[in-house]
């Protein structure tokens, strides 16, 4: 029954949010508490029509291949009947999104609660879980979305919010750059996505994932396979950009600036994750361009090697999570890639749940020391914050890929469906991968929570309602990665494009996705916890002078967009303002100034003396008089009169 | 006989100013009450008159004085009438002018005067929209010139160039531009005189009569109106008047004329030159495509470039009318709706932008971005404000831009192709600028200089409240505007595909 | 003594023109200039009821519009003069060399 009516009314579970983003803003701001109590009732409420929803739908398996729509008209153009554009919004349950609605909800919820104590004293503490309101709305509509541009509405307004919450701290120079940065990047994806968006439409004549599902399996009708690979392709770079994937990965670390909860909401868990959503929603279009499918496998194993590296020899320990954070999105664009939605859709699921709760944790450890995020002034914090300590092991163990935890079915789904698509490059690259992510990423635990203590830290525990998120979160990072073991894969009968995957349990990728791992681990053991006084890592940075100093920099890559931004973008403007105003403006002014000097030409005829201007007349007069005398008066006439006679 | 509507609206401006002529200089309350209730007035009628016509029928209504004789021998009527692309506009107006009085609460130089020559204004305005006659059409734009140079030259202020400069240049500009207009009308009436025998000045006549014209006269009347309108809407390269123009302009002026102003030319465009001589529109469509994208990333540039709030704006609105010169050129059903409802957007979104920096002018002193900084913390009303506007203009989805923006994407995607890219390309500059005069006003540390600032509160929130709320509105129930412009264009597409259909045949 | 002719009036009246164009052109006093006005007006006149008296002078069209003449010179006369009065208490001139502000 209730259930029923959850699947039926699923836009209350953006809309309630939205609301409470209103009620936030025109009501409860002056009141912090109140706003509070708002938010977060608000996403449980949400969350809890999003688990009776998704309850429905993973207890009927019709909807897998017949996904719930229903939807209605947002704006038409041309006659009633034969509109020559029509524009649908809806709601579109299927497993996939279901799971989405669940996964967003539930997180929201949680790190909406742990910014209860977070944000604690900051005075924009209303502000803030206002904004964060309208950030579940617009995800949680985004997920929901049965419209491609009603998912584009929802992307850019995730944007927008994303905006707003990495430059929350306004008055830093860094969070007001960081915020641009990530929009601007944004939009530069966002205009290859409405490229492709208006190429759909132009070519099929709707934007509704179902009909264009439809269309798309004999596009052939419609238009030729290289403007369906345009299409793809054009599609695509959005997700580059909101996935921050390699090139336009650049905004991701940078965002970091905004307050750590949203690192962990918006930034890790759910919208940066909208992009490999998105193209498993568009799953349909990439599966019959083969060559879009390599683009998109290529792309996520490049970016998810690319990252980790850089994340090796960062000190922040927000970079290293952030650049973890490209990473893991790597993965799963690189499980989209080589065709399975199943793999893909089952890591942006356990990662949700680890990656919340690592940056939750490292919320709560910049808490404790005052925003003093370098991991070398760390160490041995486990005795001062145990529970934090704790649950950022767990969230360590599972990105690591160690079983039982969630990361290692997911990571080991991908490496598999990798290796059966026949990827070996890809999935020797997502190997390679999985080892540099366990050492990086144990090398920051080793850093932060073992090891000496440092005198000049005075860490302590942090109140419940930051705690029990971890908890809660850290239960998730154990669990979540149990519904997709290879034994039992309840996960790939639910979740799915086309057929669901059978095949042989792999023991031999299994293993080597442990074994490497462990060295992972092993290696950042000796090197920064057992070793530590020998400085063995210093060491090893000295002899690989360059290379660290290429990594730690990142590539130089933002060096060279600011230089292209700088040099090229602002020259050019400079260049065409310039010839605006000497060029075209010029032409307008030097008009004038022929009037002008005209006139001044002119003027001398205008003595002012009343005389002189009668005698002109006068012999004017008489000049005509003398005409009409002695030519005839037509000729005069027609000097005078101008020939009318 | 109905209730006159059209006239009323039109005249509820005039009486407030009638009024303000008796009221005593000093009463500066009393004044811009008059003002307000004034603009109200035409606000709530134009609401009414915008959500009780009928789309179903479509068409002209609220008719008035179609049978009234003004010149007899010119065939001129008083003719007033409002159809599904004149009521946005007309509303756009009312929203804007109503606005744009609590923009100016803060006038102290002579704010009788100032406020009858913005009701002057605004009438003006409204007049070029409801006129279905095309000579009162010309007359109200006529009408229009006058305030705003008066007002730029007394209640401006001077920055890069001299106020007395900018307000010549604007009304100069504007003048060449009618003129051009004004022969181009007075050939097309000669012409269509000659054709029928009794001479008809209303829009209808003159297009039943004009589809005789010779495919050359066509062309060549076009490009008259062409290049009215076309400096009229700042396009490409006739735009130089309006950045220029906006900075030297009082708030509310350029509130007006950034908002409607410009938009008569899009209008004329559409409602005159494309429905009376779609024709010589064919002809010249491709060349209007070329300017409105050379506009739209030229301009984009040029603010790119700017350090002054007002030629930020500036820029950024000639940018925004080559969206509409393109979605006109693309003369289909998409682009049509696209040009109107953009227009109206565009309005809307500018207007807000330069009721925020008018503010942020007069409590600042100053215009300067490198100068200002972390407002958002000393004003955050003000901020809010600020970032709406910015977030509108970078076409932000749930803000009435966007969908006018991604409908005249599609048209002018589907019939320009790699053109229609290079103007698409332009949402990423417009982003850059935008956000980075956003960023650098508002955000960033604090500056000391700027604590004792007062937010804006009473009767300066107006503005932000209805521009804001309209704003938001649009965004996510697009339908509200489409469906209105859609039952305008509809039948003014028919009637051109109709003229096109029988000029292939000749 | 031959008897008045046409031409007689109008050589009156072309010679008293022309004595009040070169009054206009050269004098320097405003009222003498305002005098010389009036001669040429008075002209006009002469040569209005002279043409009217030998061409048509059945009807009176000629002589009528010699009082409108005069009615109007009256009216310039005191508008002219009173201008020059305003000038003067002004400038303390009615030297029309002194007067150029008319131009720009």
């Amino acid at each position: 029954m209730l259930v029923e009516f959850a699947m039926q009314h699923a836009w209350l579970v953006p809309l309630l949010p939205a609301c409470a983003f209103v009620v936030i803003v025109f009501l409860a701001r002056p009141w912090q508490l109140l706003s509070a109590i708002v938010a977060v009732g608000s996403m449980a409420t949400a969350c809890f029509f999003a688990t009776l929803a998704a309850i429905g739908i993973f207890t009927n398996h019709e909807y897998v291949e017949k996904p719930l729509v229903y939807a209605t008209r947002w704006f038409s153009l041309g006659l009633p009947g034969m509109p020559d554009l029509r524009i649908d919004v809806g709601v579109q349950l299927d497993p996939v999104s279901a799971m989405m609605l669940f996964m967003v909800s539930f997180i929201a919820t949680f790190i909406f609660l742990y910014s209860i104590g977070y944000m604690k004293g900051d005075p924009g503490y209303s502000v803030f879980f206002s904004y964060l309101s309208l950030f579940g709305a617009s995800m949680l509509l985004l997920v929901l979305s049965s419209n491609l541009l009603q998912m584009f509405v929802a992307w850019e307004l995730v944007g927008l919010c994303s905006y707003l919450l990495i430059g929350f701290y306004t008055h830093k120079i860094s969070a007001r750059e960081a915020a641009k940065k990530a929009f601007v990047t944004c939009r530069i994806a966002d205009f290859g996505l409405l490229l492709g968006l208006l190429s759909l439409q132009i070519v099929f004549g709707t934007l509704n994932l179902t009909e264009l599902a439809g269309k798309i399996e004999h596009f052939e009708e419609f238009t030729s396979f290289g403007m369906l690979t345009l299409i793809a392709v054009l599609v695509f770079i959005g997700p580059i950009g909101k996935s921050g994937q390699f090139p336009l990965h650049v905004w991701l670390p940078d965002a970091m600036e905004g307050p750590t909860p949203v690192s962990a909401l918006i930034h890790a868990a759910t919208m940066v994750v909208a992009g490999v959503y998105l193209v498993g929603r568009t799953m349909f279009l990439f599966h019959e361009v083969p060559s879009a499918m390599q683009l998109v496998a290529v792309t996520g194993g490049f970016t998810a090697l690319f990252a980790a590296t850089i994340a090796i020899t960062q000190r922040e320990i927000k970079r290293i999570l952030a650049y973890s954070t490209v990473s893991q999105l790597g993965y799963m664009m690189l499980a989209l890639g080589v065709g399975s939605l199943s793999a893909s859709m089952f890591h942006l699921w356990t990662h949700a749940f680890f990656k919340a709760l690592m940056f939750l944790g490292a919320g709560s450890v910049l808490t404790a020391l005052h925003h003093k995020a370098d991991v070398w002034e760390m160490g041995g914090l486990v005795k001062k914050m145990p529970i934090t300590a704790w649950t950022f092991v767990i969230g360590g163990l599972a990105i690591a890929g160690i079983p039982p935890f969630a990361g290692f079915w997911s990571k080991d789904e991908i490496l598999v469906s990798a290796l059966n698509s026949g990827h070996y490059v890809l999935f020797a690259m997502a190997a390679f991968t999985a080892f540099l992510t366990a050492f990086y990423m144990w090398r920051m635990i080793f850093l932060a929570f073992f090891g000496a203590e440092n005198p000049a830290n005075h860490p302590q525990e942090s109140p419940w309602t930051m705690t029990v998120p971890l908890l809660v979160l850290s239960v998730g990072a154990c669990l979540a990665g149990l519904l997709g073991t290879p034994w039992h894969n309840v996960w790939g009968e639910w979740i799915r494009f086309g057929e669901a995957h059978e095949g042989p349990v792999n023991y031999g990728a299994m293993l080597l996705s442990i074994v490497l791992a462990g060295a992972g681990i092993f290696l950042a053991y000796t090197l920064y916890l057992k070793d530590a006084k020998k400085k063995r890592a210093r060491k090893m940075a000295e002899w690989f002078g360059p290379v660290y100093r290429m990594l730690y920099n990142k590539y130089y890559i933002d060096e060279l967009y600011l230089w292209f931004n700088h040099a090229l973008v602002d020259g050019t403007a400079k260049l065409f303002y310039l010839f605006d105003i000497y060029v075209v403006d010029g032409i307008v002014n030097g008009i004038g100034a022929f009037a002008r000097l005209s006139g001044d030409g002119l003027r001398v005829f205008q003595s002012g003396r009343l005389q002189n201007y009668v005698l002109v007349f006068f012999l004017g007069v008489l000049a005509v008089a003398v005409l009409m005398a002695f030519s005839g008066s037509t000729t005069a006439a027609g000097l005078v009169l101008g020939g009318v006679k | 006989m109905d209730f006159p509507i059209l006239l009323a609206i039109l005249l509820a401006p005039v009486a407030a100013a009638l009024i303000l002529a008796f009221v005593p200089r000093e009463e500066h309350m009393l004044i811009r009450c008059i003002a307000a209730v004034g603009t109200f007035v035409s606000l709530a009628l134009s609401l009414f008159a915008y959500f009780t016509y009928n789309q179903e029928i479509g068409g002209l209504q609220f008719v008035f004085g179609n049978n009234m004789p003004w010149i007899k021998d010119l065939g001129v009527t008083f003719f007033l009438a409002a159809d599904g692309i004149s009521l946005p506009m007309l509303l756009l107006t009312n929203l804007i002018g109503f606005s744009a009085v609590f923009a100016s609460w803060n006038v102290n130089n002579r704010p009788r005067e100032f406020f009858i020559l913005l009701m002057l204004l605004i009438t003006g305005v409204m007049g070029t929209f409801i006129a279905h006659d095309l000579f009162i059409f010309l007359l109200f734009y006529e009408v229009v010139v006058i305030p705003i140079y008066i007002m730029v030259v007394i209640w401006g202020s001077s920055k890069r160039v001299t106020k007395e400069y900018a307000g010549m240049k604007l009304t100069i500009y504007l003048l060449i531009g009618s003129a051009f207009l004004l022969v181009g009308v007075i050939a097309l009436f000669v012409k269509t005189t000659a054709i029928t025998g009794t001479p008809d000045m209303s829009f209808t006549g003159l297009a039943a009569a004009a589809q005789q014209l010779s495919p050359f006269d066509q062309t060549w009347l076009f490009a008259l109106m062409l290049l009215g309108f076309g400096s009229l809407i700042s396009m490409w390269p006739f735009h130089s008047w309006s950045p220029d123009g906006y900075a030297g302009a009082p708030t509310a002026v350029s509130m007006i004329h950034a908002g409607v102003l410009k938009k008569i030319g899009g209008y004329g465009l559409v409602k005159i030159a494309l429905y009376m001589l779609p024709l010589g529109a064919k002809f010249w469509a491709p060349y209007m495509a070329v300017f409105g994208v050379i506009g739209v990333a030229y301009a984009a540039m040029g603010a790119l470039a700017q350090k002054d709030l007002k030629y930020v704006v500036g820029y950024s609105s000639v940018s925004h009318m080559g969206y509409v010169i393109l979605a006109v050129a693309c003369m289909d059903v998409i682009g049509l709706n696209g040009a109107v409802a953009n227009m109206f957007a565009h309005g809307v979104m500018a207007a807000l932008f330069f009721s925020m920096i008018g503010f942020i002018y007069e409590k600042t002193h100053t215009r300067w971005i490198p100068d200002m900084g972390g407002l958002a913390r000393q004003t955050p009303r003000l901020a809010v404000g600020f970032m709406l506007a910015a977030m509108a203009s970078l076409g932000l989805p749930g803000l009435v831009s966007f969908i006018p923006e991604f409908t005249i994407f599609i048209s002018a995607f589907n019939n320009y192709g790699g053109l229609a890219v290079v103007g698409i390309a332009g949402i990423i500059i417009t982003a850059l600028y935008v956000l980075r005069a956003g960023a650098n006003t508002l955000f960033g540390p604090p500056r000391p200089e700027y604590d004792h600032l007062q937010d804006i509160k009473g009767p300066e929130l107006v503005p932000l409240v209805v521009l804001g709320t309209v704003l938001v509105v649009g965004g996510f129930l697009p339908s509200l505007l489409f469906d209105m412009i859609n039952s305008g264009v509809m039948p003014l597409h028919a009637a051109i595909n109709d003229a096109l259909q029988l000029g292939g045949n000749f | 003594m031959p008897a008045i002719s046409l031409t007689h009036y109008v050589v009156l009246s072309a010679l008293l023109f022309s004595i009040g164009l070169f009054g206009v052109l050269t004098k320097r006093n405003a009222v003498a200039v305002l005098i010389c006005i009036e001669l040429m007006l008075n002209a006009v006149n002469i040569n209005l009821v002279a043409f009217s008296k030998y061409i048509t002078p059945a009807d009176f069209v000629g002589q009528i519009f010699s009082i409108f003449v005069i009615t109007v010179a009256a009216a310039e006369v005191g508008v002219g003069l009173a201008i020059i009065i305003a000038i003067y208490r002004n400038r303390l001139s009615v030297n029309l060399d002194d007067f150029d502000w008319l131009k720009w």
